[in-house]
C-alpha cells in the first residue's frame, strides 16, 4: 500500500482495477491547510490521461506490475508468441502491445515483457539489434544524386534509411528506441 | 558513483546574491522601526499543535515548526516589537513552494490587531523592492504585479465567490476547503497588485482572535502576490483558556489519525495569560526571494535543497 506521501512521478498505482504511472506530480500546501498532492495519471492499458487531486488520508495499492524476459518464438494471424525460457510458458501479444518493437523482432530474441497481473501491457527489447539488409539497390560510385541516403528492407521486413554504400546482404546495427541506423557491422 | 552538482550551485549566484541583499533589506526595516532583533531556540520540547503542520522529532524534543511560542512568551514578558529571522522545520513539506527547511521571517507587535500588520507589510516589501533597484512593479513568471500602496484587501467569502465553484462556507462543510482555495482561488489572488486576503472561518485560525461582533471569523489575513501565498498574520488569541481547548481539539485530531499528540505547551499558555492584546505575522523569506528573483520554483533561491545534500 501506499500513501499520499508516497506519490512521485513514475509511480505505478492502482486505480479501479487498473495500472496508473503519475507523469507529473506537485505537492501544494495553501497557508495552514492540509498537503494536496496534485498528479496527472495515465493509465496503462489505455493511454488514458486525468488529473486529479489526492489528500494526505488517501491510501493506494500498488499495481502489481512485473518484467520477464521471454523469447519471441513466431508470428500467427496477427499475434506474436512469446515464450518464459524458465517455465515455457507462452503467451500471445497483439499488435498493438508489441507495438513499434514488431520492426526488431528477430527469431528468437530476448524481449522484457510488461505484465499487469499476468496480463501483457508491452515490451521492450535490447537497445541495440544487429540484422541482414535483405534488399538494397546497388550503389553506384560518384552517384550522390539520391543524397546522402537510401532506403533498405532489413529480415525483419522494417525499412529505414541508410548511408548509400550499404548493400544487400551486409549486416548492420539499429537502436531499437529510434528505429535508426547507427553503424555497418563486419562479419 | 561521485556526481559534480557544483554547477548547480554556481547556476544560482544571481539569486542567492538578491537573496542576501533582500535580507539585509529586511534587517533594516525592522531595526529602522525600533524593532528588536530576537533568535530564540529552533530546538523546542513543545511546538504549537496544528491540524497540519507536523514536527521533525530531535530526540525528545522537536525542530521548531515557527518561533512563535518563544516570541509571545517575549511579549508576554514586555518586549513591545520583536522580529526573528530564522530556519523552521516541517515534516513532509517539499513541493515547487516547499521545503521541509526554510526561513521565516516573524514580527509581533503589542497594542496593534491585524490592520497594522497589513501597513508593515506594505511598507516592508515596497522598502526591500526600492533596495534592491526593483521600481514601482515586480515582473514574475511573465506577469507585472503593480506595488503600489495601499494593496487590495479581500475577504475569504468574497475571494470563494468571485473565483470558486462553491462558496467558503460549503467548502467548509463538504471538507474540500483546502483543495478549492488551493486550486481555485489561490491562482488568482494577487495578479495585479498584492492582496490580503482576509477574515478566516473561525476554525481555520488556530492562534487567532475571533472578531468582535462577527461570529464565527477570525481575524487572520494571508499576503498573496502573483499566486504566491507570502505571510500569514493574526490579531493574536490571549485566552489561555480557549487555547487550551483549541491545542486539545488539535491533539485529539492526532490520536483519532494514529499518531502520537506532542506534550502540551504549558509555558507558553501560562505566560498567555500574561500577554498584552499583540499581532503577529510569518513571512516566507524564501518565497520573498523567489518573488524578487523571478524564479517558479523554491529551489532555485536557496543554496541547498535537500536532494543536494
Amino acid at each position: 500500500m501506499y500513501t499520499a506521501s508516497d506519490l512521485r512521478k513514475g509511480l505505478r498505482i492502482k486505480i479501479e482495477n487498473d495500472p496508473y504511472i503519475v507523469t507529473e506530480f506537485n505537492f501544494v500546501k495553501p497557508g495552514k491547510g492540509q498537503a494536496l498532492y496534485r498528479c496527472k495519471l495515465k493509465n496503462m492499458i489505455n493511454g488514458n490521461q486525468f488529473e486529479r487531486t489526492f489528500r494526505s488520508v488517501d491510501v493506494f495499492e500498488a499495481a502489481d506490475l512485473q518484467e520477464k524476459k521471454m523469447q519471441y518464438l513466431y508470428k500467427e494471424e496477427g499475434k506474436y508468441c512469446f515464450m518464459d525460457n524458465q517455465s515455457y510458458e507462452q503467451i500471445f501479444l497483439s499488435e498493438d502491445q508489441v507495438g513499434e518493437a514488431k520492426n526488431f523482432l528477430l527469431d528468437n530474441i530476448e524481449a522484457e515483457i510488461l505484465l499487469f497481473e499476468d496480463k501483457p501491457l508491452g515490451i521492450s527489447l535490447p537497445n541495440f539489434i544487429d540484422v541482414v539488409v535483405t534488399k538494397a539497390d546497388p550503389w553506384a560510385k560518384g552517384d550522390s544524386v539520391s543524397g546522402n541516403t537510401k532506403p533498405v528492407t532489413v529480415q525483419t521486413g522494417y525499412q529505414l534509411q541508410v548511408p548509400p554504400f550499404i548493400e544487400e546482404g551486409e549486416k548492420i546495427r539499429i537502436d531499437t528506441r529510434t528505429g535508426e541506423y547507427l553503424t555497418r557491422v563486419k562479419g | 558513483m561521485m556526481v559534480d552538482d557544483s554547477w548547480k550551485l554556481a547556476d544560482r549566484a544571481d539569486a542567492l546574491r538578491l537573496r542576501a541583499r533582500m535580507i539585509r533589506a529586511i534587517r533594516g526595516f525592522f531595526l529602522e522601526n525600533d524593532f528588536l532583533e530576537i533568535e530564540t531556540p529552533q530546538r523546542i520540547p513543545a511546538p504549537a499543535p496544528e491540524f497540519h503542520i507536523d514536527a521533525v522529532a530531535s530526540e525528545d524534543w522537536f525542530l521548531q515548526t515557527s518561533p512563535e511560542l518563544c516570541m509571545k512568551r517575549l511579549l508576554a514578558a514586555g518586549y513591545p516589537r520583536i522580529f526573528q529571522i530564522c530556519r523552521c522545520f516541517r515534516a513532509g513539506e517539499r513541493g515547487d513552494r516547499h521545503l521541509p527547511e526554510f526561513t521565516m521571517l516573524e514580527w509581533y507587535r503589542e497594542g496593534v490587531d491585524y490592520r497594522t500588520l497589513m501597513e508593515d507589510c506594505e511598507a516592508l516589501i515596497t522598502l526591500v523592492a526600492r533596495e534592491l533597484g526593483i521600481g514601482g512593479a515586480v515582473c514574475w513568471q511573465g506577469r507585472e504585479i503593480r506595488l503600489g500602496i495601499p494593496w487590495e484587501r479581500m475577504t475569504v467569502r468574497e475571494a470563494f465567490s468571485r473565483y470558486a465553484t462553491m462558496t467558503s462556507a460549503e467548502a467548509l462543510r463538504t471538507e474540500r476547503f483546502d483543495e478549492i482555495l488551493a486550486c481555485e482561488v489561490e491562482p488568482h489572488l494577487g495578479k495585479e497588485h498584492p492582496v490580503f486576503l482576509y477574515e478566516y472561518p473561525a476554525e481555520l485560525g488556530a492562534l487567532a482572535r475571533l472578531k468582535e461582533g462577527e461570529a464565527g471569523i477570525a481575524e487572520r489575513f494571508e499576503l498573496y502576490c502573483a499566486g504566491l501565498e507570502l505571510a500569514n498574520a493574526f490579531s493574536e488569541l490571549t485566552d489561555a483558556g480557549e487555547q487550551r481547548r483549541r491545542f486539545e481539539e488539535v491533539f485529539s485530531d492526532r490520536r483519532l489519525k494514529g499518531g502520537s499528540p506532542h506534550p502540551m505547551p504549558e509555558r507558553f499558555l501560562a505566560a498567555l495569560e500574561k500577554m498584552p492584546p499583540s499581532a503577529g505575522i510569518a513571512l516566507g523569506v524564501d518565497r520573498l526571494a523567489m518573488l524578487f528573483a523571478d524564479k517558479s520554483r523554491i529551489d532555485d533561491v536557496v543554496a541547498f535543497t535537500p536532494e543536494l545534500l
